[in-house]
């Protein structure tokens, strides 16, 4: 007999009727094929550590798939944070089309090469495969895409002498007459804190220099790391603006490149505003820092030093501190920010 | 006339020509030789490469109309992109090219001469502040980097 794959289904925050919907159907679809066992959990970002939802997903060595309301690079590194980890399982669904081949992208981008954290880490080879609820969306198209992974994940797992009878009766398996279904219930209150996506990540620590409320930290390795997550000021993004690599998410902020979204340009409009003469991301961060400071009953940092003449906590990164050494990209990303005299 | 300036965009030549000069906010500007206070703007092609086919233009209001430097004025939005609009000076924009407004095509299509924005009446010594064709190409050498992170989303 082979093993089922773990398929759990991180349930929303909204009570949009639609929504529910989605979810309640893909559920029960999932639940009557014997391919897949199916969980409820409440919203995989509100989880607390050490509640049972957690306790489960940590037990588990082999793939498993979450369908969530967040984008995949969300749900990915929200797990990872926790002590769930794996490998990113390729998702087909909800992949963008891009119809025509981006041209822009190709001819003038240029490849960097810089050390991500992930490349540090110690990740097992598992996959794991985040799904993203769409409203509106065909029920079946998820079932479908389970049902491919289920059978891709299988396919590996057994690389070496399937047995042909099983792998049969596996793939053409008939639906269970009765649904299937577990739930995990466990009291969540909402939370709101950042979400290190360790593939974008280079450890340049201008989120810890950034942040007053003492959310990051470093690992023994020097890593950086959201240490203290529920010091976040609700509603502030402002870390995710001033991250040079946009590897910091806030699974639910309104706008899709804070809240996860593709690096790549698929599908969404890029902003050119911040080219064509608006303020600057560093500007709204640095706004965003002070509304959350006055509303915390502490003084807002200002750019010229306090009134002693001291000067105030800066938002340089820490590099200026090294007299004499080299200009480093970061460096010179910021003098060129400076100079877009905006 | 002078050759134009080039300013290579990875593998994509950006015509800067030296008949002009030129806003940070990728605009250029020429006088108009009938009428020497009027300035004429319009996007370089160093914009127009990064919106690529322009779909949508609109502007916050009626010319004439006087607007502060960086003062938002208009948004823009094509198959790629879309941005606000800012005011690259202070002064009064004494009208706006009509025939974009009926087909923002005309950007793309000729951008340095037909597709041109608005006309613009500077306060005293704004025009100071603008590039030579090779002031701005410096420019954009120093804004390039910043110019490709954002492509790639990585300035929220």
């Amino acid at each position: 007999m082979i093993k089922p794959l773990n398929v759990f289904v991180s349930r929303g925050l909204s009570h949009h009727p639609d929504k529910r919907q989605v979810e309640q159907s893909v559920t029960d679809l999932l639940a009557l094929d014997p391919r897949v066992k199916v969980t409820m959990i409440p919203n995989l970002y509100d989880l607390r550590p050490d509640g049972d939802a957690y306790s489960q997903l940590k037990e588990l060595d082999e793939d498993f798939i979450v369908i969530s309301w967040m984008f995949q690079r969300a749900a990915h590194w929200i797990l990872d944070r926790n002590g769930v980890l794996g490998q990113t399982g390729e998702v087909e669904f909800g992949a963008e089309e891009d119809d025509d081949a981006d041209e822009l992208e190709d001819d003038i981008l240029e490849e960097e090469e810089k050390q991500r954290v992930i490349e540090t880490l110690d990740i097992p080879d598992r996959s794991i495969y985040c799904l993203q609820f769409q409203h509106p969306s065909e029920p079946q198209h998820y079932v479908d895409e389970v049902v491919r992974i289920a059978e891709s994940s299988l396919m590996q797992w057994i690389s070496g002498t399937p047995d042909q009878d099983k792998l049969d009766r596996f793939l053409n398996a008939e639906q269970r007459h009765e649904p299937e279904l577990s739930a995990i219930e466990e009291k969540a209150g909402r939370r709101w804190y950042p979400v290190i996506d360790f593939s974008r990540c280079t450890n340049c620590m201008e989120c810890i220099d950034f942040c007053l409320f003492g959310v990051y930290g470093v690992d023994n390795q020097e890593t950086i790391l959201v240490e203290q997550p529920d010091n976040c000021r609700k509603g502030c993004p402002a870390c995710s603006r001033v991250c040079p690599e946009n590897a910091i998410v806030f699974p639910q902020h309104k706008s899709p490149a804070i809240a996860g979204a593709p690096a790549e340009t698929g599908g969404l409009k890029i902003d050119l505003s911040l080219l064509f003469g608006a303020p600057d991301a560093q500007d709204v961060a640095a706004r965003e820092r002070d509304e959350q400071l006055m509303l915390a009953g502490r003084a807002p940092v200002e750019e010229s030093g306090n009134a002693n003449g001291s000067p105030a906590i800066s938002m340089e990164p820490r590099q200026v501190q090294n007299v004499g050494a080299d200009k480093d990209d970061l460096d010179h990303l910021i003098d060129g920010l400076d100079s877009l005299d905006l | 006339m002078t050759q134009p300036l080039v300013f290579m965009m990875g593998e994509f030549p950006a015509e800067i020509p030296a008949d002009r000069q030129y806003a940070k906010n990728h605009m250029w500007a020429m006088s108009d030789p009938s009428h020497s206070t009027t300035i004429r703007f319009g996007f370089t092609a160093y914009a127009v490469r990064l919106l690529q086919d322009v779909y949508f233009l609109d502007w916050h209001f009626d010319a004439p109309a006087p607007v502060a430097e960086q003062q938002e004025i208009g948004s823009i939005e094509s198959k790629k992109a879309e941005s606000s609009l800012y005011s690259p000076l202070s002064g009064d924009i004494s009208s706006f090219n009509a025939q974009l407004l009926a087909d923002p095509s005309g950007i793309n299509v000729d951008k340095y001469g037909e597709g041109w924005l608005f006309d613009f009446q500077p306060s005293d010594h704004q025009t100071d502040s603008l590039l030579s064709a090779d002031q701005y190409v410096d420019h954009l050498a120093e804004v390039w980097e910043i110019t490709q992170r954002t492509i790639k989303g990585q300035l929220n």
